[in-house]
């Protein structure tokens, strides 16, 4: 079974951390990981960058808006992480991935990215 | 106790806002809202963290200031809230209601009467410090260079005005809210270019005001996450600071961009404020701080200082100089005309300015530089003598001497 780690946290708090305190938390975090990187059981690894740099793809009008998906109602269900040139690129892609689904897609620029060593299924 | 620290400060601004909200006068607010901490100092390490911190102080604060003005008029006070039973569903019932709404609106409010027109630059930008991010007065006054006592004089003598000034506390309306966001960004930007280039002491980067007006700037993108000019000032202020530690050499010596080691650079920042520029940048309605960070932006996607499109900063400066005439954007776009068709035209364009900046620091040391160039060594060194006279710390200075004495070899 593959489990998603998801990271969540109050952002306002995360900025109000030191990056001595961050760089702590993420060293913490790589001895466990590196451990599971050994094993060959360390999937891919990503930050994001904060919710304001996101952007949201709706189902219903406006079909682009700016923002983090905040409604309470739907939960973060998975992600895909690809490689597109521009914003306009990769809003094309989810939209086009997303056709005649409901619910909403959001798309967040990585600040990390790291393979890791699980072989797909 | 770093988690109770952090969960107050993140949460101070919401906080502060409601009880600005509930009590209309900054002094109960905040003395509501330190009672409020004091308590979760308290509680918080007996019972863990409360679900929502930030509803936790509101309805503390609020019972609190309530209890306090009951007091004042001789009332029997509310219950101490250990025995009130139903704590937990009371915070229920606040955060659907600050789900509900307010909350945008009171934080605006709350930066907008800290930088209310009725007061100078340096009074709004002492009161936002000291009101929404909570820093004390010693720590303020060390940052603007001033006696404990002096600076707390000043944020006294602004809630003053403020208090004597009619500050709407309704919801506001379209125009009204676009008008106060417009102030407040105003007021950021100010903090920021404070912490960026220091207008006096020795030390020439504040890097603390500058974090802080980058925390005030992400703050306001997230209550307002479609404006793209809020998105241009968050990128603007992440782009300047990304230098920050190429800026100054070990000496503390002033580093020009040209001969910055551009490894120094903060990527992160970088990429986080190219990623909220081009976001921007579709919404087709271009502003200053747009513009500004996007000429941040062709700087840092450069490189090598060769590499710089001065070209594209040329035409970023004539929309600039468009949405927002100023001698000193004229100043700037001079620049990048002189790394395009040579010092001579990059001149041309100084003169006219001449009689508006005849103060300004950065004019006398531009307008030097490019007579450097032009081997018109005399009036290059009579300009530089100007810019050390108009120099705001020791930092502005040494640079321009270091120019006199290159003069001086060749």
């Amino acid at each position: 079974m593959l489990y998603a780690i998801l990271c969540y946290n109050d952002e306002a708090a995360v900025e109000a951390c030191s990056k001595d305190e961050i760089d702590a938390i993420l060293k913490k975090r790589a001895a466990v990981t590196q451990e599971l990187a050994a094993k060959g059981k360390l999937g891919p690894v990503a930050r994001l960058m904060p919710t304001t740099a996101a952007t949201t793809i709706r189902s219903r009008e406006p079909f682009v808006i700016d923002g983090p998906f905040a409604e309470t109602k739907e939960q973060l269900l998975g992600f895909y992480i690809v490689d597109c040139a521009s914003l306009e690129e990769v809003i094309d892609v989810a939209r086009r991935m997303k056709e005649g689904e409901a619910g909403s897609f959001e798309i967040r620029p990585l600040r990390l990215f790291e393979a890791g060593s699980i072989a797909a299924s | 106790m770093a988690w109770i620290d952090r969960a107050v400060r993140a949460a101070r601004p919401q906080v502060m806002g409601a009880l600005l909200r509930y009590f209309r006068d900054l002094d109960r607010a905040e003395e509501a809202f330190q009672e409020a901490c004091l308590r979760a100092l308290k509680h918080w390490p007996q019972n863990g963290p409360p679900r929502d911190p930030a509803s936790w102080l509101i309805f503390v604060g609020r019972n609190v200031g309530i209890d306090d003005v009951r007091r004042r008029r001789g009332e029997e006070r509310l219950p101490p809230e250990e025995t009130v039973s139903d704590l937990e569903d009371a915070e229920t019932r606040l955060v659907e209601e600050i789900d509900g709404g307010h909350y945008r609106d009171d934080v605006l409010r709350l930066l907008f009467v800290c930088c209310h027109p009725d007061l100078p630059a340096t009074q709004q930008i002492a009161l936002a410090l000291r009101i929404v991010s909570g820093l004390s007065v010693r720590e303020i006054a060390n940052a603007f260079l001033v006696s404990e006592a002096a600076m707390e004089q000043r944020i006294t003598r602004a809630k003053r005005r403020i208090a004597d000034a009619d500050v709407p506390f309704e919801t506001p309306g379209a125009a009204e809210r676009a008008e106060r966001l417009g102030t407040v960004a105003a007021m950021i930007y100010l903090l920021f270019n404070e912490g960026y280039s220091a207008s006096g002491g020795t030390a020439h980067i504040r890097v603390p005001l500058c974090e802080e007006a980058i925390r005030l700037a992400r703050l306001l993108l997230r209550l307002f996450p479609g404006e793209p000019e809020i998105m241009g000032l968050a990128a603007l202020l992440l782009l300047q600071h990304s230098r920050a530690a190429a800026r100054l050499d070990a000496e503390g010596a002033i580093v020009l961009l040209e001969d910055q080691n551009r490894d120094l650079w903060d990527r992160d920042m970088i990429a986080e404020a190219l990623a909220l520029l081009e976001k921007a940048l579709r919404h087709g309605r271009p502003g200053p701080y747009q513009v500004q960070a996007a000429i941040a932006g062709v700087h840092a996607r450069a490189p090598r200082f060769a590499d710089t499109d001065w070209a594209e900063i040329d035409r970023l400066y004539a929309v600039l100089e468009r949405l927002q005439p100023s001698p000193v954007v004229t100043l700037n776009r001079a620049v990048a005309v002189a790394k395009l068709r040579g010092p001579e035209a990059g001149l041309a364009m100084l003169d006219p300015l001449a009689p508006r900046l005849a103060n300004y620091f950065h004019f006398f040391g531009v307008k030097g530089a490019l007579l450097q160039q032009l081997g018109r060594a005399g009036e290059a060194r009579a300009a530089f003598d100007r810019a050390i006279a108009l120099a705001r710390t020791p930092a502005e200075a040494a640079h321009i001497r270091l120019h006199l004495d290159r003069l001086q070899d060749s």
